[in-house]
């Protein structure tokens, strides 16, 4: 008869037969015995967070870095309900988490046991899948199936919810058997004529654009490379959502920069008045579109997705190729060089007229700041921090604000998986835990967390786990006192009525650095920021970097409430000279 | 107040919304009428009525019948999240006008009264396939199987014919001719 094992055992040796190195958690009753077993398990290492919040936006950061799947172990009750945002954060930025969770025993089910939740009822709307393992026999199956679950298609989270009779309970366990390798291909449901159509489009565009999105990121590094090929082939300008940056370079000519409501206004516009736009693994949301009726009216839209529900969701695509970014892009590039060998330079006549708008659009500048010496410009402090940290291969993870807008408008990325923020749920506090795992993934690089001191302060406990694990994340907080999105939504929506956004007691950051046992640094004139800058580059410890910056400055440009894409506010100077024209770019 | 103003995107269209009737195969298992019924009522879809039973024993597969009504780009969204969910088999979906399917629902009517009034009520519900399924001196359970406005105007209509308590099933479909769908 073959070797029993505990369920917690059973756990372990799924997570080891999956190439588990880390996982991201913390302790409580009904994971006991899983935490009991955790000694026997070398080649596995836990990372005890502050707070479940943490511990899952944490392995957001590590799986986001390192494009394996993000390990998540916690109790049950609290312990589940505060991982509750991390799991929708990875739902809605499409991530691969799979989250283990204690449960009551099975018999107490039911009776509001103590740390008793309906784990699987609150976590349905927030994860891909999960599951209430009821029997031990199922537990292996089940937890090799939320690691697939997770990360083939549209990655995404599962949940896994092991009550503690169960993990006391014996079976035996056959190792994993090598899976068939799926190449993404059972998620491909395009045709050559589909790729034959899409080239007819290409060649016949006279003002196309390329909008690629996060599917890029997520479908590979070699996803990445190709989009760089196709982008060269055929000479077509490029813009990228926020979650794409880092998959085209972004110094590089043909990119535009970021698209949507914080976008360029050469991006913008050139979705606005496009022929065609080819979008790459992005889903058309509403940060994105402005509004809806009036978004690209001109152009023929094509979509390539993994994901068969994107397709027609927000806007109704012309081609619609369902499949892994990889491969749609490398079928393209092989046509598109078979039928059009140097394309990109016979059909550079074609799209040149495109080009010069592109160009004229380009010459207004529309990330210009109005610098100052007196006080730091936030804008110019991303700047200072990308010019002095580009030599460096340098992971950004943000908070969400303005300073994740202006750090994605002036930090350029050359590689993928270089940027982590919180895109769909946008979340507060992301940045701290997933700089952490994103540290624990790529041990000897720079890890940044843009902040902002209300964002930052909602997840601060970690920086406790980012001590205990020697982890030299730098926190560079924008320091405005203010919810700055919030203050500039009012200033420019509600008539300057700035309701609750103001902190009015604030930590001081650099004592509180040293509280937590790490090192603070405070900048707070233009002048020794670069300085500053280069002192916390060179500390090899956890860094809280407190930047006061200007408190009320704006992010611009941005399209206002309600507006098409060629409708934006390009910067104050705009703002007041709107006011007297009033016509096109004002805010109604 | 200021006007609402900070609303990002206003939606100005209004669309025409369809009756759809969307078929699911899903595997029996605890929860899983919570997945289905909670991606509608999560994404705001509507459900107007439901049925739903084991159809094959050996493979553990029921099958959902929804109707449901909504943009022909919800419907399509239903369609496409549904098949998204790791229990699901397969989801058919049929136009309520579509006259390939056939659509049923059934109702059990209590009437309770004199002997005349009851016949009466029996004899409003002769187009329905009537079938008694208990006779006391009082009172009648009737059993019928019509389209779903048809049961909704046998109700108003036997109330003067004494009817007392109604008991109905939500929707179920089949395509007409030897093709199946599943």
């Amino acid at each position: 008869m073959s070797k029993l094992y505990s369920g917690a055992e059973i756990v372990f040796k799924c997570l080891e037969d999956q190439g588990v190195e880390f996982i991201f958690g913390y302790p409580g009753g009904a994971v006991l015995p899983i935490y009991d077993e955790l000694k026997n398990h070398k080649s596995i290492k836990h990372i005890l967070a502050r707070h479940e919040q943490g511990a899952g936006h944490a392995a957001e950061g590590y799986a986001r870095s390192s494009g394996k799947p993000g390990i998540v172990l916690v109790t049950s009750g609290p312990g589940a309900t505060n991982v509750v945002t991390a799991l929708t954060d990875a739902y809605m930025d499409s991530v691969p988490l799979v989250c283990i969770s204690g449960q009551v025993p099975t018999h107490l089910i039911g009776t509001d046991a103590f740390q008793e939740c309906d784990t699987t009822g609150i976590t349905r709307p927030c994860t891909k899948h999960n599951w209430l393992v009821k029997d031990v026999k199922d537990l292996e199956k089940t937890i090799h199936k939320a690691f697939e679950v997770a990360t083939t298609g549209r990655p995404g989270p599962v949940l896994v919810d092991i009550p503690k009779d169960i993990q006391f309970n014996k079976y035996k366990y056959s190792k994993l058997k090598k899976q068939k390798k799926l190449n993404g291909k059972s998620h491909n449901f395009y045709s050559q004529k589909d790729i034959d159509e899409l080239i007819n489009l290409i060649t016949k565009a006279k003002k196309p654009i390329i909008y690629s999105g996060g599917g890029v990121i997520n479908s590979g590094i070699e996803a990445s490379q190709l989009l760089r090929e196709l982008v060269d082939a055929t000479g077509f300008p490029i813009t990228s959502t926020l979650q794409g940056l880092g998959a085209y370079p972004g110094e590089d000519n043909q990119f535009l920069g970021m698209l949507g409501m914080h976008g360029t206004y050469e991006a913008n516009n050139a979705m606005y008045s496009c022929d065609l736009m080819i979008n790459i693994g992005a889903r058309f949301d509403d940060r994105i579109t402005g509004k809806i009726d009036e978004f690209s009216p001109k152009s023929k839209k094509v979509h390539i997705d993994i994901d068969p529900s994107s397709i027609n969701k927000n806007v109704k695509v012309d081609l619609a190729i369902v499949g892994d970014v990889s491969s749609v892009l490398k079928n393209t590039i092989k046509t598109l060089k078979k039928e059009k060998p140097n394309f990109s330079k016979s059909n550079k006549s074609n799209i040149s007229k495109w080009w010069e708008q592109i160009q004229k659009w380009r010459s207004v500048n529309s990330l210009g700041y109005i610098n100052s010496e007196e006080s730091i410009k936030p804008q110019y402090a991303i700047q200072r921090l990308y010019e002095l940290t580009k030599n460096k291969d340098t992971f950004v993870t943000t908070e969400v604000g303005q300073h994740q807008m202006w750090a994605a408008q002036h930090y350029k990325f050359d590689k993928p998986n270089r940027w982590m923020t919180s895109g769909g749920l946008g979340t507060m506090g992301y940045g701290l835990p997933a700089a952490i795992g994103v540290q624990i993934a790529n041990p000897n690089k720079l890890v940044i967390d843009i902040a902002g001191e209300a964002s930052v302060l909602m997840t601060m406990q970690e920086m406790s786990t980012a001590v205990q694990y020697s982890l030299p994340i730098k926190i560079f907080i924008l320091n405005n006192e203010y919810m700055g999105m919030v203050r500039q939504w009012q200033e420019l929506l509600h008539d300057k009525n700035y309701s609750e956004s103001y902190t009015a007691a604030l930590p001081d950051f650099v004592k509180l650095a040293e509280a937590y046992g790490c090192v603070g640094i405070r900048a707070k004139t233009p002048e020794e920021l670069d300085d500053k800058i280069i002192e916390m580059i060179n500390t090899d410890r956890p860094v809280i970097f407190d930047c006061l910056v200007d408190k009320v400055e704006n992010c611009f440009p941005m399209i206002p409430s309600g507006k098409p894409h060629n409708q934006m506010i390009l910067g104050p100077k705009d703002q007041e000279e709107n006011k007297i024209t009033g016509k096109g770019k004002s805010l109604v | 107040m200021s006007k609402a103003r900070s609303a990002y995107s206003i939606s100005s269209k209004k669309e025409k919304f369809d009756t759809h009737i969307i078929v699911v195969w899903v595997d029996n298992e605890a929860g899983v009428l919570a997945r289905i019924a909670g991606l509608f009522s999560g994404r705001g879809y509507n459900i107007e009525s439901l049925a739903v039973a084991e159809v094959d024993k050996k493979l553990n597969i029921s099958r959902i019948t929804i109707v449901t009504t909504g943009t022909p780009q919800v419907i399509n969204q239903i369609r496409l999240q549904l098949k998204k969910l790791i229990p699901v088999h397969n989801v058919a979906d049929f136009k309520r006008e579509d006259k390939q399917v056939i659509f049923k629902e059934m109702a059990l009517l209590k009437v309770v009264g004199k002997n005349g009034k009851r016949d009466k009520a029996l004899k409003a519900c002769k187009k329905f396939n009537p079938v008694i399924l208990d006779k006391t001196k009082k009172s009648y359970v009737i059993q019928i199987t019509a389209l779903r406005r048809e049961i909704d105007k046998m109700i108003v209509d036997l109330k003067k014919f004494g009817l007392v308590s109604v008991s109905r099933t939500g929707a179920v479909a089949m395509t007409r001719g030897s093709e199946i769908f599943n």
